[in-house]
């Protein structure tokens, strides 16, 4: 009996709640340290980008409209997900040329770092607001709120965890996020969108987009629905024309040289905007 | 009992009567010492209200801003970033104290050189400039229970760059927290209105701060390119138009920079059908009118629901005519003058377009005086959302009114945007409130009432209206780099 | 009478009333308000030791309020109880000094209602040419808003030629939106004035109070065509005070209602204190309080 032939995996992208394929039609191929085809993955354009804007403005509605409380079930939900597909993560990570015991790692950090989030989003609220004691008779308070459409461009370098980490800091503080590059492990950035699929996120809120993000940083950098950009181990180049290109819309901009240790609630800040609300206290 | 004076004309002139010495010409302050700039060069500063010449000012070139960050650079290596934190605080308790004593004198210079009525710079300007530096003095030595968690250290010299609607207030906004933090500061005051900040300049003298910490350079953009891209300057702050803080966010690309950003609005002033009326009227009416419409955060858009908007109209129709437009030292005066030429025509040229589009105008109808720069207070009825006077910041006396029938419709409106500093909301249903302020993207929300400022209140903006805070705890942040 | 209610909101109202207080005048429109706030004045006595003698003594002081000064107007009228109306009737009678007599159960108006409508009648009867009734608190605080207003209608009508000022006690109202109710309410009852206060309960009028009153009155005003009185009462001690009140009234209700048939103060010292600014600004010093005649 002939070697039952294996049901190969398609990597997509993560649109909109939806796994599309590159509009461009374009791939990429993921080749092993002996120059072996390992898989081909999309190679996100242009237009790409510019659909995940769209989903991602109709996914952010959802995403802040949804408790504090709804996000963080919807995080832990997720390192629930990643949880029970750790085998599979650690495999394609080895796939994708990393050690057994750093894949193992790399993955059980990043499920880590989901359920780190997941406590901050019904805390972020009080650990950055205030009730301000003006000298008059007012009440006054100030409130964190996300900042809205950020673009999270995720560099050559880092691995699996890093690519968590800018998805779970954006979307714990209610942004919809859009997840650009990992080129490092593409393979496992596309099935992350399988992850978060089955964690009642509503769609939009999350976008993965594989790639080069040296191609999309112009268009994250200038596109005037896009309201801040995170970094993650980019080339200080590709910062530079993204400052220059953000500047038009006064976008929010994060950059990190590499993807952090550990989580924290500062970085959530990065993108929260925070409001003050005035009101006459009397009778 | 009709020839009863006060019937007729009840406001005789009623000018403030404290006298401010004021030099014919100052230098750059660098280093606790008024110097003349490198090249000799002078500017002239004028009263908007009469267009007389009240003082020359020096004007900072490239080298003058080299010396100045040096020298608070030296400062800051040599005695700022290494006194205790608790004996920072006693400076600028000091100074506030200082602010406090001289409180009258600053007011009138303030309403000389800017043309904001003495009412204002009197019971609003300078009180909170006070209150600014008294309580960021407190949080001098208490920094460590700003940012829980969290190593921080100042940044050095912080580059510092703001307009001419609130000088005094906008330099105590930029100088008190980042020196609470501990970083010394380049200053450039606008151009328009240097006098306060060169009178606070003496103040900081007076209270004998270590030389080089608080540096104060008169000038125009030339001087504000240079503190921008100055490599030993640290950290920017900047308060002015969206269009410069573009050029800024943009220049600082590359360099790791940090920087704060406070620019335009164009807030929309909502009135639901259940609001508190006539005290609405006040809201509107302190909302767009205050400091003459030059503020970033005015209600500018009035949203009234369809229902009271005849009502309400009338109201503030009736309003407009009892404020009084004239000499801004006269404790009288409600609207004072335009604070310079350009602006006087950029307003005129907003009036103007207005006209010829077929939008209904309605102003309070006073006599103008000839000398200086003036604009009645204004009303545009029935604009349309596509109309550059709903769209543009008119930075003016100048409200652009539209009607709404139902709370989605004045959101939508409200966010129909790009600016998102400020916004209000009046109603007498605390539960719309609440709905209608967390859906207005704008940092700072007003309900039931507009124009509240105070140091513990975080200020400033969403999407172009800037980024950062400045203002209670948060407006720490900027003026701090974390550490783990 | 009046369903509708219209929201107050009080710490605006209080920002407002402030900025009357930061108005100046000088000189020539001084002595013009000062002189108006003196013809303005109730000049009032409701005491329990109120007597013929002294009644009669008020009359001639609100007749002449400065025996030096025959150029100052008098004041608007001289309000007492009921039964001190015929000695100030002696006094007044075709002055043109209004004659104000408190009634309808003053101050509390816990009466039958047919006492009080009766009181009414027999002070006009007694030559009262203004009544300054109290509304009834009892029914307005338990919510029986249609009998407060039917209240007022019959007393309006008991008044006949007299004019009917509906004093609202708003310092037993509690809060701004109740004024600003009462004040709808008793304006289309038929009342001729709205009045704040008895001065007989600690809280007496004040510039808030007074600014929703005049807001009231404008608003009826532009809805009926009617120009409807407003008299604070209690609390205005000093000229400086009364100037703020004419600054609202002036900013609030326009030059019209700057008329002692419009508006009113109701008060015992005020008159003296007005006298000595006036003296002041004729003739340049300060006057000693013994220089004014205390009555």
């Amino acid at each position: 009996m002939a070697d039952r032939i294996l049901v190969k995996k398609t990597y997509k992208l993560y649109v909109g709640g939806k796994f599309p394929r590159s509009e461009s039609g374009q791939t990429l191929t993921f080749t092993d340290k002996k120059g072996k085809l390992v898989a081909a993955y999309c190679k996100s354009s242009r237009k790409d980008f510019r659909d995940a804007v769209l989903a991602a403005s109709a996914g952010l509605k959802a995403w802040k409209a949804a408790t504090p409380y709804l996000r963080g079930q919807i995080l832990y939900r997720a390192a629930e997900m990643l949880e029970g597909r750790s085998a599979q993560f650690v495999e394609e990570l080895q796939l994708q040329g990393m050690g057994k015991s750093a894949a193992r790692k790399d993955v059980q950090q990043s499920i880590d770092r989901m359920v780190y989030y997941a406590g901050w989003t019904d805390k972020v609220g009080q650990l950055f607001s205030a009730v301000n004691p003006v000298a008059s008779s007012h009440f006054c308070f100030t409130v964190p709120e996300p900042t809205g459409v950020v673009a999270a461009l995720v560099g050559d370098a880092v691995g699996l965890s890093g690519a968590v980490e800018a998805a779970c800091r954006l979307l714990a503080g209610g942004n919809a996020v859009i997840l650009c590059g990992c080129a490092a492990c593409p393979l496992s950035a596309s099935s992350l969108g399988e992850v978060w699929h089955t964690s009642d996120l509503p769609g939009g809120a999350l976008n993965i987009l594989t790639g080069i993000p040296a191609d999309l940083a112009e268009t994250a950098g200038s596109h005037r629905a896009i309201d801040g950009v995170l970094g993650i181990g980019l080339d200080p180049a590709v910062e530079k024309s993204l400052q220059e290109a953000a500047a038009d819309s006064l976008k929010r901009l994060s950059f990190v040289a590499e993807a952090p240790k550990s989580g924290s609630p500062y970085a959530i800040a990065d993108f929260l905007e925070m409001k003050t609300t005035w009101h006459p206290v009397g009778v | 009992m009709s020839e009863n004076p006060f019937i007729n004309e009840p406001y005789a002139p009623a000018p403030e009567s404290t006298k401010v010495a004021i030099k014919d010409v100052y230098g750059l302050f660098i280093e606790n010492d008024f110097v003349p700039a490198e090249d000799g060069s002078t500017r002239e500063t004028f009263n908007p209200a009469n267009g007389k010449l009240i003082s020359r000012v020096a004007e900072a070139g490239e080298a003058d801003v080299d010396k100045a960050v040096q020298v608070a650079r030296k400062a800051y290596d040599k005695t700022w970033s290494r006194m205790a934190p608790a004996e920072r605080g006693k400076y600028l308790y000091r100074l506030a104290r200082l602010i406090q004593e001289r409180s009258r004198e600053l007011a009138v210079l303030e309403s000389m050189d800017g043309g904001k009525p003495i009412r204002e710079s009197r019971d609003v300007d300078i009180p909170l400039v006070a209150a600014h530096f008294f309580y960021y003095a407190g949080w001098a030595d208490k920094l460590d229970y700003a940012f829980p968690n969290r190593t921080w250290r100042p940044h050095g010299v912080a580059g510092q760059i703001i307009p001419w609607n609130f000088p005094l207030l906008m330099a105590a906004w930029k100088l008190a927290p980042a020196l609470a933090c501990g970083n010394t500061v380049v200053l450039k005051p606008a151009e328009f209105t240097p006098l306060t900040a060169l009178y606070l300049a003496e103040l900081v003298q007076e209270a004998e701060f270590p030389p080089g910490v608080i540096n104060i350079l008169t000038g125009g953009s030339t001087a504000g390119r240079a503190i921008v891209g100055h490599d030993a300057v640290n950290k920017i702050a900047f308060t002015g138009s969206t269009e410069v803080g573009k050029l800024i966010q943009r220049s600082l690309a590359g360099t790791g920079k940090p920087y704060t950003l406070e620019l335009g609005g164009k807030a929309a002033h909502i009135i639901f059908e259940d609001a508190a009326i006539d005290q609405a009227v006040e809201g509107i009416v302190n909302g767009i009118f205050f400091n003459q419409g030059h503020v970033c955060c005015a209600g500018s858009r009035l949203l009234v629901q369809e229902g009271i908007a005849d009502e309400l109209m009338r109201k503030l129709e009736y309003r407009i005519q009892t404020l009084i437009v004239g000499d801004p030292l006269d404790k009288n005066t409600d609207i004072g003058a335009i604070n310079n030429q350009p602006q006087c025509e950029k307003i005129q040229e907003f009036l103007k377009e207005a006209k010829e589009e077929g939008l209904e105008l309605v102003d309070g109808g006073q006599d103008l005086p000839e000398q200086g720069f003036w604009c009645r207070p204004t009303i545009v009825k029935n604009a349309p959302q596509s109309s550059r006077i709903v769209r543009e910041e008119v930075f003016g006396p100048v409200l652009a009114v539209q009607t709404f029938r139902n709370p989605d419709e004045a959101i939508e409106k409200a966010n129909n945007t790009r600016y998102g500093l400020s916004g209000g909301v009046w109603t007498d249903k605390g539960s719309k409130i609440f709905k209608v302020t967390n859906a207005v993207q704008a940092g700072v929300l007003w309900a039931n009432t507009f124009n509240k400022f105070d140091p513990t209140a975080p200020f400033g903006g969403y999407k172009e209206s800037g980024m950062g805070r400045e203002g209670g705890l948060h407006g720490l942040v900027p003026y701090v780099r974390l550490g783990d | 009478m009046s369903n509708s209610r219209v929201a107050i909101d009080a710490v605006g109202v209080a920002e407002r009333a402030k900025r009357f207080q930061t108005r100046s005048i000088k000189k020539a429109s001084k002595l013009g308000a000062m002189e108006l706030a003196l013809s303005m004045v109730d000049l009032t006595t409701l005491e329990g030791a109120d007597t013929p003698g002294k009644v009669r003594q008020l009359c001639r002081k609100g007749l002449n309020p400065d025996p030096s000064d025959p150029s100052l107007p008098h004041v608007a009228a001289i309000c007492v109880y009921p039964s001190m109306i015929p000695a100030a009737h002696e006094v007044l009678a075709g002055t043109g000094v209004e004659l104000a007599s408190v009634a309808t159960a003053f101050p509390s108006g816990q009466s039958p209602l047919n006492i009080r409508l009766d009181e009414v009648v027999a002070c006009v009867e007694a030559g009262a040419t203004e009544i300054d009734m109290v509304i009834n608190r009892g029914a307005y605080l338990s919510g029986r808003f249609s009998e407060v207003a039917e209240e007022i209608t019959a007393f309006k009508k008991a008044c006949g030629p007299a004019h009917l000022k509906v004093i609202l006690e708003t310092g037993e109202l509690g809060t701004l939106d109740r004024i600003r109710h009462a004040s709808d309410l008793a304006m289309e009852a038929g009342a001729d004035f709205i009045k704040t206060s008895t001065g007989k309960v600690p809280k007496a009028a004040n510039m808030e109070v007074t600014l929703v009153m005049l807001e009231a009155i404008r608003d009826y005003y532009w809805r009926t065509g009617e120009k409807i009185g407003m008299k604070p009462a209690g609390g205005i001690r000093t000229a400086k005070q009364a100037f703020h009140y004419l600054v609202m009234v002036r900013e609030t209700l326009g030059p019209d209602w700057l008329t002692p048939k419009l508006f009113r103060f109701g008060a015992s010292s005020l008159a003296n204190d007005i006298l000595m600014q006036i003296r002041k600004i004729k003739q340049g010093v300060y006057s000693n309080p013994e220089d004014v005649t205390k009555d």
